[in-house]
């Protein structure tokens, strides 16, 4: 079976298998026959944009940070100060690096036990037929379609201590002093961020669930129905298990935009109080366009980076791996 | 009682909770929003006694001093070319090398391809620091091209990617009636590809646009010069600069909601048929 296209796009629908389609060795032949137009001027001229856009704006500045996170450098002129991986052992020795990794894991559990088990939840109860349903769905998603900073701005204001609705509203429960307060305490600012994190983005994965149900066909949960299964067994046995890719896409993207979260946190606490809901990328950011302290930054980028890259490949090579094809390795793309 | 009573009872109660579940949900999406669309309609008087209530009376002076002062049509103004040149760029160069990576064979092409879908990993975060040097040696600071460029090639992963599945999809009897009808490869490309890859297209047309509405950090590097700010940096910066008049901040920060959510009712279909087609395997 030619799965070739299952890089990403949907492939149920796409106008691959056209009643012409022809029989595989047919399209094998096509295939080999197609090098006639591989001319080699034509392939570049057609590369050359994109090629030379990626090489020199994100190929090149990924090897620039690495190579300047092996020095102590403000940024200025060129980098002179060798000091080889100091900024490393640096930043596993520094408190607030080490506590960007903690908050991290934190906000990664929560998003996985709490913010995607609510929208899998809500995505499974709006998939029934009740009456308001395009409203709700419209509702939830719309959050997604502001601005990381517009949101930020709006809770700021939001839980603002004397203007702020946030008041008014842990009035209603005893706790008008906490109203305010939330952001501005170290015990609490971490769960209040993922509150407004989960506010803009669970109406996305709600999204993703739903079309992933969508593509579950209807026999399939009627057939356990008829055999006698509970809504919950049918859930349990056969929703569950499809939506298992894209289950494990959503977890993905969640991980790694816990990596690299900077504007809201930026926009909403700026780290504080007292660095107590900095994250890698807010510590980056400090280290680089406050205190020019360029090098340490840089490796703090570099770290980033390798993270994002070993979860992703280990969780490529470990789950996705039945899922997807050709997303981060071309494993499976070419015969 | 019947089975089937007991059974549409249960329907009903379950019906009845998923509507109170939804409800609450909704309203804690809605209560924020309206907090600000009515707080932009109060005075900071009213804010402090009545923050949930209806105004009274209503003040439409804050809407109306930000519609009228010319800085918020500037940014909107930025925001929009800014996105709509990163989009020109993008989709341009991906649907070109998508068409080479999806229907020519040559030598390298896969360590290419890959080299491209490795770069779904890298998030501006990592290269801000080194790209802001770049982008300062190159003379492009204060330069909408330092935006939009770098916006292009970061946008380039997910694009071909999509792009390049699409153009598979097209099977290859299409493209030899064209070559036997005497198109080259650039006609086959301009006359046909495209033509037929219009949903493609116009899906990542729309992601590209939401990404780079809501791009923050790389406008916040480029730009000093407040006549180029966007409306993300517009929004934080104003709120910076009134902190202590928070009815006027409200007024700004839903009035620059306006745009995304009025893309949002035209593109919604094009965004959520993108979305969950670029997450299915």
């Amino acid at each position: 079976m030619n799965r070739s296209a299952g890089t990403g796009l949907r492939t149920d629908d796409a106008p691959a298998e056209l009643p012409s389609a022809p029989p595989a060795a047919t399209r094998q032949r096509g295939r080999r026959a197609r090098p006639r137009l591989g001319r080699l001027g034509t392939i570049a001229v057609f590369l050359a944009p994109a090629l030379v856009l990626f090489l020199l704006l994100v190929i090149v500045p990924i090897l620039v940070a690495a190579y300047t996170s092996l020095f102590k450098w403000n940024g200025f002129n060129l980098p002179e100060n060798f000091v080889g991986v100091d900024n490393f052992t640096r930043a596993v020795e520094d408190p607030v690096f080490m506590g960007d990794l903690r908050r991290g894991l934190i906000l990664v559990a929560l998003s996985l036990f709490v913010q995607l088990p609510v929208s899998l939840a809500l995505a499974m109860l709006l998939n029934q037929p009740i009456r308001g349903r395009a409203i709700y769905r419209l509702v939830f998603f719309a959050p997604y379609v502001l601005s990381e900073v517009t949101t930020a701005v709006l809770f700021t204001l939001v839980f603002s201590p004397n203007r702020g609705l946030s008041t008014t509203v842990f009035g209603w429960f005893g706790a008008a002093e906490l109203g305010g307060s939330v952001f501005a305490d170290p015990a609490t600012v971490l769960y209040a961020l993922f509150f407004v994190i989960s506010w803009k983005y669970f109406g996305f994965y709600m999204i993703l669930y739903l079309a992933g149900r969508q593509g579950i066909p209807k026999e399939l949960t009627e057939a356990a129905t008829t055999d006698g299964a509970s809504a919950w067994q049918a859930f349990r046995h056969v929703t569950l298990p499809l939506l298992g890719p894209t289950i494990r896409i959503s977890v993905f993207l969640s991980v790694i935009g816990t990596i690299q979260l900077f504007d809201m946190v930026w926009v909403l606490t700026g780290g504080g109080p007292i660095r107590s809901s900095e994250t890698l990328a807010v510590t980056m950011f400090q280290y680089g366009f406050r205190r020019f302290e360029v090098g340490y930054a840089s490796a703090i980028s570099i770290i980033m980076f390798l993270l994002s890259l070993v979860f992703a490949l280990l969780y490529q090579r470990y789950v996705l791996r039945r899922d997807t094809e050709g997303a981060l390795t071309t494993r499976g793309v070419q015969r | 009682m019947t089975t089937r009573q007991r059974a549409s009872t249960s329907a009903r109660l379950r019906r009845l909770i998923l509507h109170v579940v939804s409800t609450i949900i909704g309203v804690c999406i809605v209560v924020p929003i309206g907090f600000g669309v009515l707080g932009g309609f109060k005075d900071n008087g009213q804010l402090s006694t009545n923050p949930l209530g209806l105004p009274d009376p209503w003040v439409p002076g804050n809407y109306t001093a930000i519609l009228a002062s010319g800085v918020f049509w500037r940014q909107l103004g930025n925001s929009t070319l800014i996105a709509v040149a990163t989009v020109v760029i993008v989709v341009g160069a991906s649907a070109m090398a998508a068409f080479v990576f999806a229907r020519f064979v040559f030598r390298g092409r896969e360590f290419l391809f890959t080299l491209f879908a490795v770069g779904l990993m890298f998030p501006f975060t990592v290269a801000i620091l080194p790209l802001f040097i770049l982008l300062r040696s190159m003379g492009l600071l204060d330069n909408p091209l330092g935006v939009i460029l770098p916006q292009a090639a970061f946008g380039l992963p997910v694009t071909i990617i999509v792009l390049r599945s699409f153009f598979r999809t097209i099977p290859g009897e299409v493209e030899e009636a064209a070559t036997l009808d005497g198109c080259g490869p650039f006609a086959f490309f301009w006359r046909i590809l495209l033509p037929m890859a219009r949903p493609a297209l116009a899906t990542v047309s729309v992601l590209a646009v939401v990404a780079s509405w809501n791009n923050f950090m790389l406008p916040l590097v480029v730009f000093t010069d407040q006549n180029w700010w966007t409306l993300p940096v517009g929004v934080q910066a104003f709120q910076g600069q009134y902190a202590d008049d928070t009815a006027r901040v409200l007024a700004y920060v839903v009035l620059s909601m306006v745009p995304a959510l009025a893309f949002y009712a035209v593109a919604e279909r094009q965004l959520i048929g993108g979305l969950a087609g670029s997450v299915k395997g």
